[in-house]
This record gives C-alpha cells, structure tokens and sequence, in this order.
C-alpha cells in the first residue's frame, strides 16, 4: 500500500481520460447488469415452479375448458393432496395497455397450494365473506394505487361482456422477490354466478400439489389415464415442466437479444483496454526512469496491473450502483410486458468478478510490455 | 402551484433538449461541410488517421459495434410488425363479435353470416359472395429446434378461403376438401414444427389428420398457421355450433369498405365491429413490436453512451498526442475555426466508416428467421429481421451523431489552448 499515493497520482494525471474510461468501465458493467436481469425474468417460470405442484390442462388446446366435475375424481388419485382450480379472467381495466393477469380462484384451497404467496389473516377472512371480493397482489396495487376498499371495474371480453366490479379485500406478498405478485384474484362462486350457462363449470386449468416431489410424474400419469378417452381429456405436467416450455416458445428471442448484448458488451470492454494501452504507452519513458532508479522489472508491471484494476474497481461499483438505482425505475416502465424485474446478488458478485478480470486482461499486455522495456532504448525515445 | 411549475419546467427542459438537437445539428452540417467551409487541408486528417490506425480501428469498432446492434434491434422489430401487417389486405375487411379485442375471444353466429353475405359491398364471383366464416384456436405442437411443445394457431376456415386472402397460395400439394380431416399447413409453420410435412398424418383433437397440402401466405403471419374444415374444428373445441370468432369479407373494391361497413352496423340484429383487416393486423404486433423496441432501444442507447465516451477518449488522446502538430498550424496562421472544423471532420469521418461497417455487418442478418409467441395471442408466429433503407440511413445518422458527441469537446479544446504552451510540450 506504500505505493497507493503513486499510483493515485499517475491515475488523476489526466482527469478526463479518467473519467472516460471509469465511465466506459460503468457503462459495460451496468449492460452487463440489465442483460442479466432481463434473461433472469424470461426464465421467471422456471425458477419459481414448485416441485411439488403438477398443472393439468386440457390436452386438445389449452384454451380449452376441463369440467369443474373432474375435480373429485382427481381428489381420490392416490398420490395427490389437494387441488385448486381456476381460471383466466382476461379482462381489462380501463386500458389494454393496463395488462395484469386476473384469475379466478377457489379461495379454499389457494392457499394451501401457494404456501409462498401471503395474505394476512385478516384480510383474508375478509375476502372469503365478501362475495364480491379481491385480492391483489402488491406490484398491482401500487403500480394503480389501489388501496384496501377501493371498488374496481373490469371488463371482461371472454366470459359474456360488460363491466364486473369488485371490492378490493387485501393484498399479497410473494415470500420470495421472484414471486409474481401482480396477480389479481377474485371468488370462484362469484364467477360462476356472472357467466353465461353455456360457459358455467368450466375450470381454465387445475393445480394439484402432491405428497411427496418424488411422485409428481407418476401422480401426473394417473390424472392423464383417469380422463384418457373422456370429452375432455387432460395434458398434466409439473409446474416446471410446463413453465420451461411456456419460457422455449419466447426461446429465439431471448438468444438472439443476449447474443446482441455480448456482442455489446465486448466491443465496450475493447474500448476501455485500449485506453489503457494509449496511457501506458504515453509513459514509456517515466517507467524506464523508474527502472533506472531501481524499481525491478515485476514492480514496473505491478504498477500498470495496479492502475487498470483500479479504474476496473471503480467503474465497476459505479456501474453497478447505477443499475441498482436505474432498473428498478426501468422495470417500471416495462411494467405488464415482462414479468417483474429482480437485481439478484448474485449477478452484482458476478459482474464485479468480470470487470476484475477484464481490468486485470487490459493492463497485462501493456504491463508485460512495460516490464520488458530496455531502459536505453526507452529513455531515447523523447 | 404545481401546474405552473410543471409546465415552467417542462418549457425549460424542452429548450435546452431544443438547443441541444440544434447544436448537434450545426456539428454535423460544420463537420461535413468542413473541407468547403475552410479547414486545415484534409489530407492532414487522412494522414493522422493512419499514423494512428490502432486507436481509430478501436474507435471505428466501437461505433460499428452500437450502430450494429441498433440496426439489429430496430430491424427485429420491423420484422415481426411487417409479418403481422402483412397478413391484412385493405381489400378485406374483418367482422368480429363488438368489443373484442381479438378474434379467439370473438362470437359471429351463422346468421350473423347469411346478413354479411347479402350486404353491399362485398365481392362475388361463380361461387357466391366471398366471405370466410372461421374458428380459431391453439393447439399444441413440438417445436423442431427444442422438442417441447409450442401453441400453433389453427384457423377453421371456409373451403373458399384462398379467393378471399389471395395473397395466400397452396405451394405443394392441394387444398383440403371440407369435411374431411385433412389440413394445409403454412411454410413457416411446416419449418417450425416437427410432422407437418406432406402426406404425414399428425395428431391433435383426439383425432388423426392429413397434412394434404403446404401454402405460402407471402410472409404473413398466416405462414406460421395451419388451416382446417371450420366445422370440424368447432367441433373439436367443444363450442357451440353455427357461433364462428370471425368473419372475413374480400370487399369489391377497397372503396367499398365504408359502404359494407355502414351497412352492417347499422343494422340492429348484428352486434359487431367492423374493421379493415390491416387495421387488426397492425394492432394485433402491438405488444410485442413495442417490447423488442423499448429493449432494443435501452441496449442500444447504453451502448451508444460507451461508445461517445470510447470515441471521445480517442479524440483526446489524439489531441494529446498531436499538441505541437497543432500549434504548428495556428502559429503558421490557421484560426482556432480551421482547427475545430478539422477537427469535426476528422471525428465524423471515424464515425461514418464506422457506421458503415456497422451496417455491412448486420446485413447479412437480412431474412434470418426466427418465431416468437405473440403475447397478444398466445399463438407462436415465425418472422425474419426485416432491414429496410431507412434503417440503415437512421443507423448512419446515429453514427454522425456520436461522431459529433464524440468530437466537438476535443475539437475545441485542440483550438483553444495557447500556442506558446502547446509548442513548449515535449
């Protein structure tokens, strides 16, 4: 640390270049960031699927209905523990452009099926009395400012037509920051009430939550045998299954944007290095009088090694920084387009690790060059 | 009062965004214009550029590199919007049930129908009026490239349907025959997912199919469907009979649509919206066009930011580097104008050759093919990178811009500093 004072000296020579290449550095790191966060919520299904929960589908169209009257027959498959059912509300709030996805529940049995998604007690109890009753999750609530006892019209477009209202009852927090929590649920009776005859005892799709996970495929083959050659025969698949093919149909896009992003970030990474070989090569003659004075051939390098990881340190934090303050806000305005997104820790260790690297390959080859200087042939050049 | 306050400093922010644009504006047009306006001799710029070629290939990299990916992005999503535009001909018109924002959640009955069939407007020929009754729905498919499953969109649809959407034609094979079960499936959608080839029997609905015929939809995002007997899929999908989702009509002439149009609404048994099938189409790429930009243009914006800064720690070392050559021709007797306009030139030519190389390298990407699903649907549609020549000149203003952005700091700076100090400098 004795030559800290040095090293920061030969860094703020020349304020501006610093600042520019700090600001390079922060700008690779906090693409780097985005990127990451932008994959992540692509795979959002994935991560979050349960092992212990099977979807069941209709197995023609998913859009296609399974009767409500299915239910028992699955309760009584040896393996499954309990079951929810609902379905796809669809309906919109004042503008297309307000998407958020409404569901109808079983308020029975969503909890205990979604052990992860919480909802005090309390409101709770206040929701299941009220026949006329929601609960939303909290991105929703506050992306409208929607408080508890605000009444909400939605208009739905696929279960008859006309404006449903609701009484918002209570609100839900997901356990984990990737849980979805921009979910709208409304009462299963409610909704049975409203529709159309022709569209009464229609179940969008069930989730079963088995005993153990080790079951899930043999419980998920039994569901499939029990309605096999019924009028509504059924497609079941664990969660993650099914939301790891739901993540492949968006697959290409995801590629082709992350492959962009490198592309990106790796011209950006090429940019700093080579402001860092201009720097060194300005000095040529400095660090041969070093080694005339005495510092050895390592000291010269450990030098140059020393200034590029501290540009890469700092430009780094700064990046990362700003990505913690910006994304959120950026998250934000892609509100409804893509689920929510998550600055995990992991990928600020990851990034911060890659900008060491990239610092620490951008002052090698200068450095190696430094060291090997002949202390003649570089005092010449003037 | 926070109205007054607002728009204070909204006025404000737009003049200094004002100021700015014209700023740069100037910059380029003195940049370009630099050789005629009276700067150093050109060939000057040239000469350094080569003494220096390693720091400008950089420079020239970072902007080919931003202008790349902007292209790219902005071609991905004119790509996708142009496959689902094109599905819509102004000749047509669409008919769906009133207030639904798609056709899968739509409801026409078959009365619905015979009113649409006699109403003006519409065109005929031998074989009666040329209205498609149709049904839709997703089902899935394997995907060829990952094996899991993908939501096909299959449209039910009358056996007339080729005379309303001429643009769609049957490349191999035949048509189906109504009533039986036998499909023609899209180019796209043939590509896309593994067993729809001709004469291959596929399984969906509980029952076996033929695949008797493959069409090519001219690009539209009827390429990425499969198209069956309308009847027999309402039947699979369990709705109730003689109720289509949509009704397209292949209008006499485009000019027809207001008449056909009025005279559909206001009749008071029909309860539907009427809409030039372009119309829907274009609303239908909305979410997901709009999507590809906004991310697009973020990535491209960060990157744009790196690269003003890689150009611009150029143009400064570059300065650093040549003070005496510069104070050699102020004293020689160029002003502090000739400099920066030398200067300007310099930077923008970097950034040219570099946009241009950005843009030569994302041509190949031209027609690439790639599917996506359309959040809007839920079915998955396949589109290609669609650049265009306005797409490429935006990307080389961009690369103006930045070289602008990248250039006039220095620029300055270079003409500004005192000519005894700059010769002294070893």
């Amino acid at each position: 640390m004795k030559f800290s004072g040095l090293i920061f000296a030969n860094l703020f020579r020349k304020k501006i270049r610093l600042a520019l290449t700090i600001g390079s550095f922060a700008v690779a790191l906090f693409l780097f960031a985005f990127l990451s966060v932008v994959r992540d919520a692509f795979n959002r299904g994935a991560d979050i699927a349960s092992a212990d929960r099977l979807f069941v589908i209709n197995r023609t169209s998913i859009i296609n209905p399974i009767p409500l009257s299915y239910r028992d027959k699955m309760l009584r498959i040896p393996g499954v523990r309990m079951a929810t059912h609902d379905n796809w509300f669809g309906g919109i709030y004042q503008d297309e452009k307000n998407f958020f996805p409404q569901f109808v529940i079983d308020p029975e049995n969503q909890r205990q099926v979604y052990p992860e998604l919480i909802v005090s007690d309390e409101e709770w109890k206040q929701f299941v009395n009220d026949r006329q009753g929601a609960i939303v999750g909290v991105r929703t609530a506050q992306r409208f400012g929607w408080k508890i006892g605000d009444r909400i019209p939605i208009k739905t477009t696929i279960w008859g037509a006309g404006n449903w209202e609701f009484n918002i009852d209570g609100f839900y927090h997901g356990k984990r920051p990737q849980d979805d929590e921009t979910q709208f649920w409304f009462q299963w009776d409610y909704f049975e009430e409203h529709v159309p005859d022709t569209l009464k005892g229609q179940v969008g799709w069930y989730v079963v939550r088995v005993d153990t996970p080790d079951d899930a495929v043999r419980v998920a083959k039994s569901i499939d045998a029990e309605f096999a050659n019924s009028p509504f025969e059924t497609k079941t698949e664990t969660e993650s299954a099914f939301a790891a093919s739901w993540v492949k149909q968006f697959g290409n896009i995801r590629f082709l944007i992350l492959s962009i992003g490198t592309v990106v970030f790796f011209t950006l990474l090429l940019v700093t290095g080579n402001t860092m070989a201009i720097s060194v090569r300005e000095r040529t003659s400095e660090l041969a009088v070093f080694k005339a004075i005495g510092f050895s051939d390592r000291m010269v390098l450990f030098f140059v090694l020393a200034e590029s990881l501290a540009i890469a340190l700092i430009g780094g934090l700064a990046g990362l920084l700003l990505a913690f303050l910006a994304i959120p806000v950026l998250a934000n305005a892609l509100n409804g387009m893509l689920p929510q997104l998550v600055l995990a820790p992991s990928m600020f260790v990851v990034g911060f690790a890659t900008a060491l690297a990239v610092g620490l390959a951008s002052g090698l080859l200068p450095g190696l060059g430094a060291m090997r200087l002949q202390i003649v042939n570089a005092l010449r050049r003037v | 009062m926070p109205g007054f306050a607002g728009k204070l400093l909204f006025g404000l922010a737009l003049t200094i965004a004002a100021t700015f644009v014209l700023l740069i504006v100037v910059g380029l047009l003195a940049g370009l214009l630099a050789p005629f306006l009276g700067s150093v001799p050109i060939s000057y710029n040239f000469r350094s550029i080569r003494a220096r070629w390693t720091s400008t290939i950089v420079a020239v990299l970072g902007i080919a590199g931003t202008v790349g990916v902007f292209v790219a992005m902005l071609s991905l999503a004119n790509g996708f919007k142009a496959t689902l535009v094109a599905s819509g001909s102004p000749g047509n018109a669409l008919i769906l049930r009133a207030g639904s924002p798609t056709e899968m959640m739509g409801g026409v009955t078959l009365d619905s129908v015979r009113v649409v069939q006699d109403a003006p407007g519409v065109a005929r020929d031998s074989s009666g009026p040329l209205v498609t009754q149709e049904v839709v729905g997703v089902m899935p498919f394997p995907l060829i490239t990952t094996g899991t499953d993908a939501n096909v969109q299959v449209r039910g649809v009358s056996s007339n349907v080729l005379r309303i959407r001429t643009f769609a034609k049957i490349a191999e094979g035949r048509m189906f025959q109504p009533g039986l079960s036998e499909i023609v499936v899209g180019r796209n959608a043939s590509r896309t997912y593994s067993g729809l080839t001709l004469g291959n029997s596929v399984q969906f609905g509980g029952g076996h199919w033929q695949v008797v015929g493959i069409f090519d939809a001219g690009g539209s995002a009827f390429d990425s469907e499969i198209w069956c007997d309308a009847k027999l899929l309402n039947e699979i999908l369990k709705r109730p009979d003689n109720i289509f989702q949509s009704v397209t009509v292949h209008l006499a002439s485009p000019q027809t649509f207001q008449q056909f149009k009025d005279a559909i609404v206001s009749d008071p048994r029909m309860n539907v919206d009427v809409t030039r099938e372009i119309d829907y189409y274009a609303k239908q790429s909305t979410t997901m066009t709009r999507l590809i930009t906004v991310l697009g243009g973020l990535v491209a914006a960060i990157m744009a930011i790196g690269a003003v800064f890689g150009a611009l720690n150029t143009m400064y070392s570059a300065i650093a580097e040549r003070g005496r050559e510069i104070a050699t021709m102020r004293a020689l007797g160029f002003s502090s104008s000739n400099v920066i306009l030398s200067f300007l030139f310099e930077a923008l030519s970097i950034s040219f050759v570099g946009g241009i190389l950005g843009c030569l390298a994302v041509l190949p990407l031209n027609g690439l093919e790639t599917n996506t699903m359309n959040f809007q649907t839920f079915a998955n549609v396949a589109f290609a990178f669609k650049i265009t020549f306005d797409l490429l000149l935006v990307g080389i203003v961009f690369a103006l811009v930045m070289g602008v952005l990248g250039g006039i700091l220095p620029a300055i700076r270079a003409a500004t500093r005192p000519v005894a100090v700059a010769l002294r400098e070893l």
